[in-house]
């Protein structure tokens, strides 16, 4: 019974979360703590995982008593659910082992260690549940538990501005939620995932437009992710790895619950708001974490990107499976569901790397970073890996899940509707447009960070982080190139998810000689990462070799050459906002409205000439500015209703009175 | 393999011949690129203090990555042993690796060329990637197929002109005289001029290390050329498993098509004045539109 099992080990974690509030004094609470957490989640990893491996048999749920009383809590393990319980619980467990070092450092471990593995728990009940009530106690629970910890240094305004954002847009994204699976379970109020299935559904577009905002503000998408960027890098660095890693992954996870498996056969429409949506995220997440300068806004922000790329892949998924393209429809779904496995592993390990930046130099920003990579050479190896990884280069596992995509888009001329024949092909060009940019996003992250020279001397004085911390990245490293040279056996996990959602599967991999992936036919399209990486690592041996055997070995070190005028000041380095100058000028005008204005002062003054670089938060004042605005300024009016008299607020009370009995004399 | 690593500086050497005579001058013999590389393999490489491991490593990657993706595009025959290993897309994408650790060697110093090297050269990728896999998609749309061996074969065999085609093959020239640092968009022959990109990176370089870098570039050229005529010139390529004669007669083909290539190339370099570094945008833009384009007529109607 894996699902007892997991309820076990949700209940172990609990007991972590009191345990921390007890114990958060004592010197060894930090490691302890964390390691009950890496325990569980092993457990869970080990349940989930081997009911995956056995190809999800169908497994009876559990029901326990708690809760509301005639409902219960119902629990139940199946295929999808494993899945995401891998993710999150992978995802866990690597955080965890990383925190064992990272939590050392830690400030006040009072606010970071109760809430740490109750955030844990809540994910896993989250995947956990089978009913609708338990999913939004469990997401409210997530929530809650997640504010905490990016409440915990509460010190800096910043961050209570960004838990403050939070709470709200999670309260809202909570109450469509709770709304969407209101008109899932109909007037009977069949609350249990099984009788949603069955159940008739009314407005099935509207409760994927709720799904879609309800999910989507948690997962970030755009317009709904402001609150992301600012939330996730206030909290403690092991934490936003969890959260921009996890707990997106945890969002995707409500939305194909709901949308692919509860809401029975989709309308075609659906995929074309789907593509629309993701497609903006993915460009406009991208060109933002171009924008940034602080390493883990950046990293946030290319989060939004990648949760973009997750729903382009979902709604190509949702628009053959509309159409009846079942084969088609497993092919978009596996690569949805791949990438967001991908991006769990790699966003993690950037951000752990983040996190390791940000104890050895106490700086986010990377304009005042540099030169790391002499300072800390292992972590500067293992984030250039999450780099090449998140860029989708090949032979790393970020290409697959993108590659994957693409043979989807490539499948869809034959779609009958229109508006889908003329959207996907430009989807298509924003996927290819997003990865360009990542990559320029992540050469520039890395390039300012770890190359070149030590901006300040808390950069110059930087020290290689500890072990646990490299352990966990490591072990990221690792996943992403098993992944991205055998993708084949994971797609083959991943078929008894896409089966039970779309009806069909992809073609078993694992057979395939070379263990090359083949998304339809061979002489259609194939990839191998096994081979291109042995190609990669073959070439490179030999070229060394024959350089090193032919080649003169003298070495001289010498000065900075730079075309005759090296300058020993670090400041004339390139900086972070001149390496995007070039991108800001090309798309930022159109979408930030940046602009550039030389301050020259006019002869005879003696200030100095100044160029001021305006970039605009496009989406936050259409779409939010004019709601804060409503909002304040409806306060300000109501504000006199706290200073009446006791005969107006008597008379109130009459017209209150009056106005409701109007209204059910007019209801009958 | 070794047939592209062969060829490449001589493709290389060809161009500057041609160039050379275009502008009334003598220009250096064809073998030339060759001596170059041995001159610089025999001196010693200087090193900036401050460079790391990458700045080291990174001419090792940036060449090996190229090769291995210059190894996947059928030369002169189609059955490559093994051309299902990775198709169009992977082939750009290695690409990309290549660009992504040429991008990051040139900030490795920490000089400012080297930034304003990297900086330009990934705000051109960013639109030369996505239109390249807007070609790709139309193509593949065209063929039924992303794997270039198949795609050869298809042209081979149903052979005709088509709108999309033709868009796509513009678009795909634009992208390779952008990626090779070519006139409009970069002057491969200069140094200590503002306006430079590829040659800014690679300024610290020196000795094996800027070997590695050169014959890279080398290697990417043909590549270009290779895949500009794998695609819509196909003719000559020996089919899987052809006699010695058809292999002859597709060599012959090839060395053919890379020194029309060549020709049209520095035609084309020779008569255009390199633009301003924010044209280059609007210039590659051309490309991903003419790729969009050619995709979406795809998508609307299989007969354009």
């Amino acid at each position: 019974m894996p699902a007892v099992l997991v309820l076990w080990a949700v209940a172990a974690l609990l007991v972590a979360a009191a345990l921390g509030v007890a114990l958060h004094r004592a010197r060894f609470a930090s490691r302890a703590i964390y390691l009950i957490s890496l325990a569980a989640s092993l457990v869970i990893l080990v349940a989930a995982g081997s009911h995956l491996l056995a190809g999800a048999p169908a497994s009876p749920g559990v029901h326990l008593p708690v809760g509301l009383p005639w409902i219960g809590a119902h629990f139940r393990i199946d295929a999808l659910s494993a899945f995401f319980l891998v993710v999150t619980s992978l995802g866990g467990a690597i955080a965890s082992l990383y925190a064992i070092g990272y939590g050392e450092h830690e400030e006040a471990p009072g606010r970071v260690l109760p809430f740490y593995p109750a955030f844990l728990a809540g994910m896993t009940l989250v995947v956990l549940a089978d009913d609708a009530f338990t999913f939004l106690l469990a997401w409210e629970f997530m929530s809650l538990s997640s504010w905490a910890l990016v409440m915990a240094h509460h010190h800096d305004a910043d961050n209570r501005a960004a838990g403050y954002i939070y709470i709200v847009m999670a309260s809202f994204g909570t109450l469509t939620l709770l709304l969407a699976f209101g008109l899932l379970a109909g007037p009977d109020g069949g609350y249990t995932f099984d009788a949603i299935r069955r159940a008739e559904h009314v407005m099935p577009g509207v409760v994927l437009l709720l799904m879609m905002v309800g999910a989507g503000s948690k997962a970030g998408l755009v317009p709904l992710h402001v609150w992301l960027p600012l939330a996730h890098p206030a909290a403690p660095s092991h934490v936003s790895a969890l959260m921009s890693g996890v707990m997106t992954k945890v969002a995707v996870y409500g939305f194909v619950r709901v949308v692919f498996d509860l809401l029975g056969s989709p309308g075609w429409w659906w995929s074309s708001i789907l593509l629309t949506v993701g497609g903006t995220s993915a460009v406009l997440g991208v060109l933002s974490a171009l924008m940034q300068r602080d390493l883990k806004r950046l990293l946030a922000f290319s989060t939004i990107e990648n949760i973009g790329i997750v729903f382009i892949g979902l709604g190509l998924a949702l628009a053959f499976k509309a159409n009846g393209m079942a084969a088609a429809a497993a092919l978009a779904l596996t690569a949805a569901l791949l990438h967001a496995f991908n991006h769990s592993l790699f966003k993690s390990l950037l951000f752990f790397g983040a996190g390791a930046v940000l104890t050895a130099t106490g700086e986010r920003d990377i304009e005042k970073l540099g030169g790391l990579i002499r300072t800390m050479p292992q972590t500067a190896f293992l984030f250039l890996g999450g780099c090449l990884a998140i860029s989708a280069l090949p032979p790393l596992n970020g290409f697959v899940s993108e590659w994957m995509t693409f043979q989807a888009v490539l499948l869809s001329p034959a779609l009958p509707q229109w508006v889908l024949k003329l959207l996907v092909p430009a989807i298509g060009a924003v996927l290819a447009l997003g990865a360009a940019l990542s990559a320029a996003c992540f050469v520039r992250a890395f390039g300012i960070a770890f190359l070149g020279r030590a901006r300040t001397p808390a950069a110059a004085a930087a020290h290689e982080t500890d072990r646990a911390s490299l352990a966990a990245m490591g072990l990221c490293l690792l996943l992403c190139l098993a992944v991205g040279i055998l993708p084949g056996l994971l797609i083959d996990l991943l078929g008894p998810v896409v089966q039970g959602l779309v009806g069909a599967r992809m073609p078993q991999q694992s057979s395939l000689p070379w263990l090359s992936i083949v998304p339809v036919a061979e002489s259609r399209s194939s990839y191998n990462g096994l081979l291109l990486f042995l190609f990669i690592l073959l070439s490179t041996l030999i070229t060394i070799e024959a350089i090193h055997r032919f080649a003169s070995h003298r070495v001289r070190r010498s000065p900075p050459w730079d075309c005759g005028f090296p300058d020993p000041n670090p400041a004339t380095q390139y900086t972070a906002d001149s390496f995007s100058q070039p991108i800001r000028r090309v798309f930022g005008t159109l979408v930030f409205r940046a602009s550039e204005r030389v301050d020259m002062p006019p002869p005879g003054d003696t200030r100095p000439a100044r160029l001021v670089v305006s970039v605009r938060d496009t989406i936050w004042e259409t779409f939010y500015a004019p709601i804060s605005d409503l909002v304040s300024v409806t306060g300000e009016r109501l504000n006199r209703l706290q200073f009446l008299s006791i005969r107006q607020y008597l008379s109130l009370v009459f017209a209150a009175l009056v106005g409701l009995l109007i209204m059910v004399s007019i209801w009958q | 393999m070794l047939l592209v690593l062969a060829l490449a500086p001589l493709l290389l050497g060809f161009t500057r011949k041609v160039k050379a005579r275009l502008l009334r001058r003598r220009g250096p013999p064809v073998l030339q690129p060759y001596r170059d590389l041995l001159r610089l393999i025999r001196k010693e490489a200087v090193i900036a203090d401050n460079a790391s491991w990458l700045f080291r490593s990174g001419p090792y990657m940036i060449f090996a990555a190229t090769w291995v993706a210059a190894a996947l595009v059928p030369t002169f025959a189609t059955g490559l042993t093994f051309s299902w290993a990775a198709d169009l897309i992977a082939i750009t994408a290695l690409i990309g690796s290549a660009r992504f650790f040429l991008a990051l060697v040139g900030m490795d110093v920490g000089t400012s060329f080297g930034g304003i090297g990297s900086s330009r050269e990934m705000m051109f990728a960013s639109l030369a990637e996505p239109a390249t896999i807007m070609i790709v998609f139309t193509v593949a749309l065209v063929a039924g197929s992303t794997q270039l061996s198949s795609i050869a074969n298809h042209m081979l065999d149903h052979a005709s002109l088509r709108v999309s085609l033709g868009l796509a093959l513009v678009a795909l020239i634009i992208v390779a005289v952008a990626e090779n640092a070519r006139i409009p968009v970069d002057n491969p022959a200069t140094h200590l001029e503002l306006t430079m990109v590829h040659e800014a990176m690679v300024l610290e370089y020196s000795g094996r290390h800027l070997a590695m870098i050169e014959l890279a570039a080398a290697v990417k050229l043909l590549l270009y050329v290779s895949l500009i005529a794998c695609i819509f010139v196909p003719w000559g390529l020996a089919p899987a498993g052809a006699s010695l004669a058809a292999y002859a007669i597709g060599l012959a083909a090839y060395v053919a098509k890379l020194l029309v290539g060549g020709f049209v190339l520095v035609l084309f370099e020779t008569s255009i004045a390199k633009m301003r570094v924010f044209r280059v945008p609007d210039f590659i833009g051309i490309a991903l539109m003419l790729g969009l384009l050619g995709t979406l007529l795809r998508f609307v109607s299989g007969s354009f």
